[in-house]
């Protein structure tokens, strides 16, 4: 026993007599050997003069000029594609999963001899938030991942957090923060694990408890329906595609400037200290491998993203259809619920619909938008649009959404913030589990919650106010 | 288009590394194609991405290659195993500790004097290494060409040109390490030593009483440099009899039965 003690004893005294420089000498004899070996083992052949494509793209894409207007544009391009192919077989699928095959469950469900209750909860509640879920999120994940995923194989990633290393740094956080925002895009929860590349613990957390601004995945459908409902409508039929990519467009540079503020304040804040020094590496550019990319990506983050959220579906599909079908007096918790929060939600310009709908779906944020039209059709009392209580469902076309929407007292206004607290809100059940395990804490974890939520809460206040001073 | 699919001898087991013969530990580089080479030996489709930093923890798949089964575990990139972030602790402890039977140094050939430094630590803690010399499709592109023999001479490991993204070289990965594994190919690093002569002999002496406590620590002078730089999670190690574990007898088999036995109990 006491030899082992011994030897740290040992090992300690010698480490006072040898002063501090021996590390920094072990170190050099390190590279010095390394150097060695390289040189004698590697040959170059006479460097080509002339044109270096990797030099003249990096100048590009990393320039003062070149590099923002390249990575908004690459950015729009994204969306743009996402938005415009992501139609087609999201109405494939909704046509499918609910139009024809729901009302056969329910079918089988009466010739079983369910009793109604049973039907409505299993197909009605469980089954139709899972349709839904496959069929809004499937179509943009299996197009925006891949993209990604190319842009990621290419080199692209490295470089955009060489151009935002400047105002991560100028923010108080660590550069790499660039790398794990890029992955919120696609999924929060899968960015705050990425978030373990930031060594320093201060920076990390900012990076985790911003990482929300990130626009991801479940929240798009919100953010286009909500763009082509109330701003594309705006525009001339022509542009109105453009314009709402580049509402949505927006949207997300908000969140970026948000991410910038908020790590700011932060670091000015209750995790107060310097921006660490880190060296990043410009990786080669590799030619991507274009087919095995979107099998993996598709394999991969896109089944797998879709698989949680069907498992988060599923509960919530649940709950819906319970707190619609449960009455209370001769109301349903739902309707209570609404009437309740009516009046902070119009304070805020939304209303009580839009946050009892974010309340049941925390779970998933992409089931926001089914829950919101199921909730209004109930308490605008429509008996001719959607299928009864507690069930979800998707209208033909954006002009009839638009007309539930309108009747249950929607505006422009309305529109505008639900973006806005999409964008801002708290993050989902899933990201915050995450959060828990990666902080181990407790108290930073209600802090990554709650301090959004706020957030959202103020901004669309004020947006409210200013709107209603100015129109 | 795999060259490796019509190979009989090589199966691959994806994620079940139940009951492995033997455990390979893949080190390297951020961004040398660590996931590349763990996923072409594994059929895993592990993610990969060309931006440092990309594994944070650490993949676990198998293979079976000549009727032994290995477990391959993907550890994060990094540049050296000297300072204290969390996925170089991640690497250095899994590399000391899990007692990997033959630890993979993904190396890029293009960048071979900055992979060297992690090349020369890692064979500083283990001697059963084989160096993969990855990106040999990169390197002939830029020119640049590596004398893979002499390459072997200087390390005294195995060196296995390699392009891990089609494939290239992977039967040889494959041989290699079962060479390794075997002993049937003996490593005999080189462990240079350009420290002060002060330096030399205060490792000597803490390398000394290190080999009293643990007679089998077949990296003792390592562990003495740690001691003296204050490595705290070394010291830890020795002052819980954690380091005993990694101490296994000279010339182990690869066998995993052995392995307990082999434990040294201080």
């Amino acid at each position: 026993m006491s030899s082992r003690e011994e030897i740290l004893k040992t090992a300690e005294n010698l480490r006072w007599e040898l002063g501090e420089r021996f590390h920094d000498l072990t170190v050099e004899a390190l590279y010095a050997e390394a150097s060695r070996i390289a040189r004698k083992t590697v040959s170059m052949a006479e460097t080509r003069p002339g044109f270096n494509f990797e030099r003249t793209l990096d100048r590009l894409v990393t320039g003062k000029w070149t590099g923002f207007p390249i990575m908004f544009a690459l950015l729009g391009i994204v969306f743009w594609i996402t938005i415009e192919g992501a139609n087609v077989p999201s109405s494939f699928l909704a046509s499918v999963l609910i139009d024809s095959l729901h009302p056969l469950l329910k079918d089988t469900g009466t010739s079983l001899g369910f009793p109604w209750w049973l039907n409505g909860f299993l197909f009605d509640g469980m089954y139709l938030a899972v349709a839904w879920v496959v069929s809004v999120m499937l179509p943009p994940m299996a197009i925006f991942f891949p993209l990604f995923t190319i842009a990621e194989d290419f080199g692209y990633l490295p470089r955009v957090a060489f151009n935002l290393d400047a105002l991560f740094r100028r923010a108080g956080a660590h550069g790499k923060q660039a790398l794990t925002m890029a992955m919120g895009y696609g999924c929060n929860a899968a960015a705050i694990i990425s978030t373990r590349i930031i060594d320093s613990p201060r920076e990390r957390l900012i990076a985790i408890l911003t990482n929300n601004f990130s626009l991801c995945n479940g929240r798009w459908p919100t953010q286009i329906l909500m763009a082509t409902i109330f701003i594309g409508a705006l525009a001339p039929p022509m542009l109105s595609s453009a314009v709402s990519a580049l509402a949505v467009v927006t949207v997300v540079v908000i969140g970026v400037a948000m991410t910038f503020i908020v790590s700011w304040g932060l670091s000015k804040t209750i995790l107060k200290g310097q921006a660490s020094f880190f060296s990043l590496e410009l990786p080669p550019y590799r030619p991507p491998r274009i087919w095995q990319t979107i099998y993996t990506s598709v394999i991969d983050r896109t089944l797998i993203v879709l698989w949680r959220a069907v498992v988060w579906a599923l509960p919530s599909g649940a709950v819906i259809w319970l707190v619609s079908n449960i009455h209370i007096g001769n109301v349903s918790i739902a309707e209570h619920a609404i009437a309740s929060l009516d009046p902070i939600g119009l304070l805020i310009g939304l209303n009580g619909v839009i946050l009892l709908a974010y309340i049941i779906a925390i779970p998933a944020n992409e089931i926001v938008i089914p829950t919101i039209l199921m909730l209004t059709a109930l308490v605008t009392g429509m008996t001719d649009v959607g299928s009864g209580a507690g069930v979800m469902f998707e209208l033909e076309s954006e002009a009839a959404t638009a007309e539930v929407l309108r009747a249950g007292g929607w505006t422009l206004l309305t529109g505008i913030n639900l973006m806005l607290f999409s964008l801002l809100h708290n993050p989902c059940s899933t990201t915050l589990y995450t959060i828990y395990k990666e902080t181990g804490s407790a108290k930073w974890t209600t802090l990554s919650a709650l301090l959004p939520l706020c957030i959202a809460f103020v901004v669309c206040f004020l947006v409210t106010q200013l709107w209603r001073l100015l129109f | 288009m795999n060259p490796l699919n019509r190979d009989q001898r090589l199966v691959r087991h994806g994620l079940d590394a139940s009951s492995a013969d033997v455990v390979v530990a893949l080190a390297g580089n951020p961004n040398v194609g660590k996931s590349t080479v763990f996923n072409a030996l594994t059929g895993l489709k592990q993610h990969t991405g060309n931006w440092p930093g990309k594994t944070v923890v650490r993949a676990e798949g198998s293979y079976s290659f000549n009727k032994r089964k290995y477990k391959v575990v993907d550890l994060p990139g990094t540049y050296s195993l000297l300072s204290a972030s969390a996925d170089e602790e991640v690497a250095r402890d899994f590399i000391l500790f899990g007692r990997p039977d033959v630890t993979v140094v993904v190396v890029d050939a293009t960048r071979l004097e900055r992979n060297m430094n992690l090349v020369l630590q890692v064979l500083e803690i283990t001697e059963k290494v084989v160096v993969a010399l990855n990106l040999m499709d990169e390197a002939r592109r830029h020119s640049i060409t590596v004398d893979e023999r002499s390459l072997m001479k200087e390390l005294g490991v195995p060196v296995v040109p390699l392009v891990a993204r089609s494939g290239e070289g992977v039967l040889a990965l494959l041989q290699r390490i079962e060479e390794v594994a075997t002993g049937s190919f003996e490593c005999r690093p080189r462990r240079v030593w350009t420290g002060s002569p002060k330096l030399r002999k205060a490792v000597d002496r803490v390398a000394e009483q290190l080999k009293q406590a643990y007679p089998t620590l077949p990296n003792e002078r390592w562990v003495a440099l740690r001691l003296l730089e204050g490595d705290q999670r070394i010291a830890e190690a020795v002052r819980t009899g954690e380091l005993g574990r990694i101490a296994s007898p000279e010339g182990a088999t690869v066998m995993k039965k052995g392995k307990e036995d082999a434990r040294v109990v201080a």
